[in-house]
Parts: structure tokens; sequence; C-alpha cells
């Protein structure tokens, strides 16, 4: 590895993406395409054949509640029809009081994740200072666009922000479009190939000054809905031991809710469903 | 046309190590040492927002002393170093070791080339799971590596602080409040004055602690601490 110490006077910016780009372009997530990313068209069947068999992610989702965010995302990727991973993790903690989950092709949805958590904790460690809530979401906004050429070719990353403002002291949510647009939602917000199906769970039991728990058994049962409609979706699995990742976002900061927790969460959602055959 | 003047290597390298020498000795000390749960940091540095301490990575921090502008480039760098190799390779990869020899190169290379040399002093700490994994290196304005063992000082009067932390250093590892007494002490022992809370800066490695281990003291914290 090249010495970077050697190269002084290191330049003055604070991202750590934007230093990457200068310095080691060949690592960034547009370097898998060329920086044009363009395909020329004789590519394009196999291209559309490679695609099909790349991993995705699928529903993840936030819901406000009083005093923060709860962010909650399934387990499954699929490859086409198969289930590619039943583990997956799409939900991560980006710093201490922000976390993001990501729909998208898998690969580049970790990569993106990874690379938003160490471009936040670079900030941080350069200036001295975290950055703003709406400054982390801005960040991702243009990392996001930065994907565009890579959304060309079908690789699609669609992150959803949580963040807890300690200036304004509540949870925000962020969610974004593949150009980039940043908009943010003041109660709730699914994306992915379930997302839909979610959103419609979340918004008929959705209400203002929902407590945590609340939030946390909404976040579930959107999952649940969204699991038995969309192929794409993992459900609990309670013969694997496999449950939805939940994280909490709030002033302490952010935390995991204890996979056994959410086991017998969903066990109590289970003995509850309408319309039980047993 | 006029003759260059010849001068010697050795009065050339004699002069810059006066020189730099001369630029540490003028700022104030830093000191870390060893603690029950990690390392410990405090510095005399009366500014509360320009920092002389500061974390590289998840167990490793930094510590500067002499001229800010130069010092601080420096720990920017050893930021980038370290958040690339962690992105590149996996974060259990990026180690002390491996930064203190490319701060090590950067400075020889500056000392021997450039006109003027860095007045730095830079020293680096790295903390394990256990505490015989810790590793204190102290880096020197030509590039000198030091590995240090249970205490280190740099900047200012470096000399007179080990010494005082000598004298009065018993065998075992302190807890956090012994060692942060024992530093103040050492620090005021060597200016011969008094340093009151405000004026120092303390800062932690503490492997208690999950994820990233480093955390600044507040002065208020320091003060229950001290008393």
């Amino acid at each position: 590895m090249k010495n970077i110490l050697s190269q002084m006077p290191v330049n003055q910016c604070s991202s750590f993406f934007d230093f990457i780009h200068q310095t080691r372009p060949e690592l960034t997530p547009a370097a898998r395409w060329g920086s044009e990313g363009h395909v020329s068209a004789s590519v394009d069947e196999i291209q559309r054949h490679v695609l099909s068999q790349l991993a995705h992610g699928t529903t993840v989702l936030a819901v406000k509640y009083a005093t923060g965010v709860v962010i909650v995302g399934d387990r499954r990727a699929i490859e086409g029809y198969q289930v590619a991973s039943r583990r997956m993790e799409k939900v991560f903690k980006t710093d201490s009081h922000s976390a993001i989950a990501i729909a998208g092709a898998a690969g580049p949805c970790m990569e993106m994740a990874k690379l938003f958590g160490i471009e936040l904790e670079h900030y941080e460690k350069l200036d001295g200072l975290p950055l703003s809530c709406e400054g982390k979401a801005n960040r991702l906004g243009q990392m996001v666009k930065a994907n565009l050429p890579m959304v060309i070719q079908g690789l699609v990353v669609i992150p959803l922000f949580v963040g807890f403002d300690l200036k304004q002291r509540e949870g925000r949510i962020f969610k974004y479009d593949v150009t980039g647009g940043k908009y943010e939602e003041t109660e709730y917000h699914a994306v992915g190939s379930g997302g839909k199906d979610a959103r419609v769970t979340i918004k008929e039991r959705f209400h203002k000054n929902l407590s945590q728990p609340e939030a946390i058994t909404l976040g579930l049962q959107a999952i649940l809905s969204a699991a038995e409609e969309d192929l794409g979706t993992g459900g609990p699995d309670a013969f694997r031991g496999i449950y939805p990742t939940i994280k909490i976002v709030d002033a302490q900061g952010v935390r995991d809710v204890e996979e056994s927790d959410v086991a017998s969460q969903c066990d109590q959602l289970a003995q509850s469903r309408p319309g039980r055959e047993s | 046309m006029t003759l260059p003047f010849y001068v010697s290597p050795e009065q050339l390298m004699q002069d810059k190590a006066e020189y730099a020498k001369k630029g540490i000795a003028k700022g104030r000390s830093i000191v870390a040492v060893e603690y029950r749960d990690g390392v410990l940091f405090v510095a005399d540095n009366p500014s509360s927002s320009l920092f002389k301490i500061s974390e590289i990575y998840d167990n490793i921090a930094f510590s500067g002393a002499g001229r800010y502008s130069e010092f601080e480039s420096l720990r920017k760098a050893g930021i980038q170093h370290a958040d690339l190799k962690g992105f590149m390779y996996s974060r259990e990869d990026v180690t002390a070791r491996s930064l203190a020899n490319g701060y090590s190169q950067t400075l020889g290379t500056i000392f021997s080339q450039e006109l003027k040399p860095f007045e730095v002093e830079i020293l680096l700490a790295q903390i394990g799971e256990q505490p015989e994994q810790t590793e204190l290196y102290r880096i020197a304005f030509d590039g000198t590596i030091i590995h240090e063992k249970e205490f280190v000082a740099i900047g200012g009067r470096a000399d007179a602080v080990v010494s005082a932390l000598r004298a009065r250093g018993p065998e075992h590892v302190p807890d956090l409040k012994t060692a942060l007494t024992r530093c103040m002490n050492a620090l005021e022992t060597a200016t011969s004055q008094t340093i009151s809370l405000q004026a120092l800066e303390v800062a932690l490695l503490d492997r208690t602690r999950t994820g990233r281990k480093f955390r600044r003291i507040p002065a208020e914290e320091a003060g229950t601490l001290l008393s």
C-alpha cells in the first residue's frame, strides 16, 4: 500500500468518499463500470442475464414514535427466483445517532452502507465534531447521486436514512430516489419490493405519539404483511431462528432490539393473527 | 556572481536538529500513561477547542506537540491512512505500528530533504483486548521511533515530566484516578507551576468501551475524578 502519510500536504476536504475518488479511484463504487458508466449494446443481453443472478435485498422500513424512530429490515436476499441469503443484514448503525437501511442490489448496497459509515466517522474525526442530522442526510443524497451510472446498468441502491436530530430533539426519516433526491418523511416510510405492502399496513395503524413498543410491533406487522405478499421479503423464520433486524434510534443513540425479544414478539403476533387456522 | 557557501552535511543536520528541538521545547508537554483499562492522555492545553489529542481509529489515539499546523496535517494524514486501510482490508488490520512507520518515513524524509524540518513530536498509542497488548510510540522530528512502556511524554519539558513520573511511579498499573493525579503532578513538577483543570486536555483509550475506544474527558469530569 502506498504511503498516504507521505502525500503532504493532505487534501483539505473532510470527506472520505472524495478522498478515495482522488487518491484511489479504483476503490470507488463507480469504478465497477468505468467512470462513464456505459456498456455497448452487444453486451446488453449478457448483462441482463448477469443482473437477474445478482442478489437483491428487499423490504426495509422506519416508523417514528414519540421520542425516536425504529428502523426494521427483513433478512432475505434473492437471486432471480432463488433465495440467495436468509440472514442478510440490511440495517446498519452508521454513527452514534444514525442508522441506514438499504434495498436494492446486495453488493452495492452493502458497499454504500459501509462507505457511508466510514464517511461519517471520517468527518467526525477530522473536524472534531459530528455532522448535523441534515448534513448526514444531504451527504447520503450525494452518494446516491454518484451511484447513478450504476442505476442505469440496473444496480439500484435505495437507502432509507434515520437519524436523531440532537438540535431539534426528534427522530427524522429521509428517503431517496435513484437520482439522489432527498425527501423527508414525517411519519413512516418503507422501501424495497415489499415496501408498498408494508406502507399500507403501517398507514392503517399509524398515529402520532406511538410508544416505542407500539412502533416496534407496528414495524414487525408491516414486515409480516410484506412477507406474505412479496416473494422477495423474508418473514420471521422460527424454524431456523431468523428474525427481522430492529434498531432503535433516539436521544440515547442507536441500539439493537435483542433477537430473543423480536422472536417472542413474532410469536405473539402469530398467535393473535386474525383468521389463524389452529 | 557570488560563490555559494559550503556547509558541511554534519553542520547542516545539526543546525536543523537544533532548530526543530528549539521549536518543540517552546510548547507545552503532553503525557500518556497506561492505566488499568487502557491509556490515559493528559495535555497542558489552555485551548478548549484546538485539541492536541485526538482519535485516529477504533483503538488508536494520536497526540502532537510543537507547531500546530504541522502536527495537524500529520494527524489528518494519519486518519486518512487508517480509514483507507480499514476500508480496503478490515478494521483489525489498522495498527499503530504501521502508522508509526509511516510517520517515521514522512518525518525522516522531510528532515533530510526540506530546508525547514517539522518542529513536531508525535505520540501514538494503541490498546488491545489485553493490557499487555498496549503499544506506545514516540516519533521525533527526524523520524526516530521509540517504542515506550508504561508512560511517555512529548513536547515542552518532556524529559522533566518523564523523570517526575519515574520518581513516583510504583510498579503496578494504576487506576484512572491515580493515573490522572500522577500525570497532573508530573506536569506541574516539570513546569513548576500549578495547572488549572480548565487548562488540561484529558482523553482516554478505554478498552471497556464497545466500538470506538477513544473518549474525551471534560474538565468537570476530570475534577470529580481528582476530588
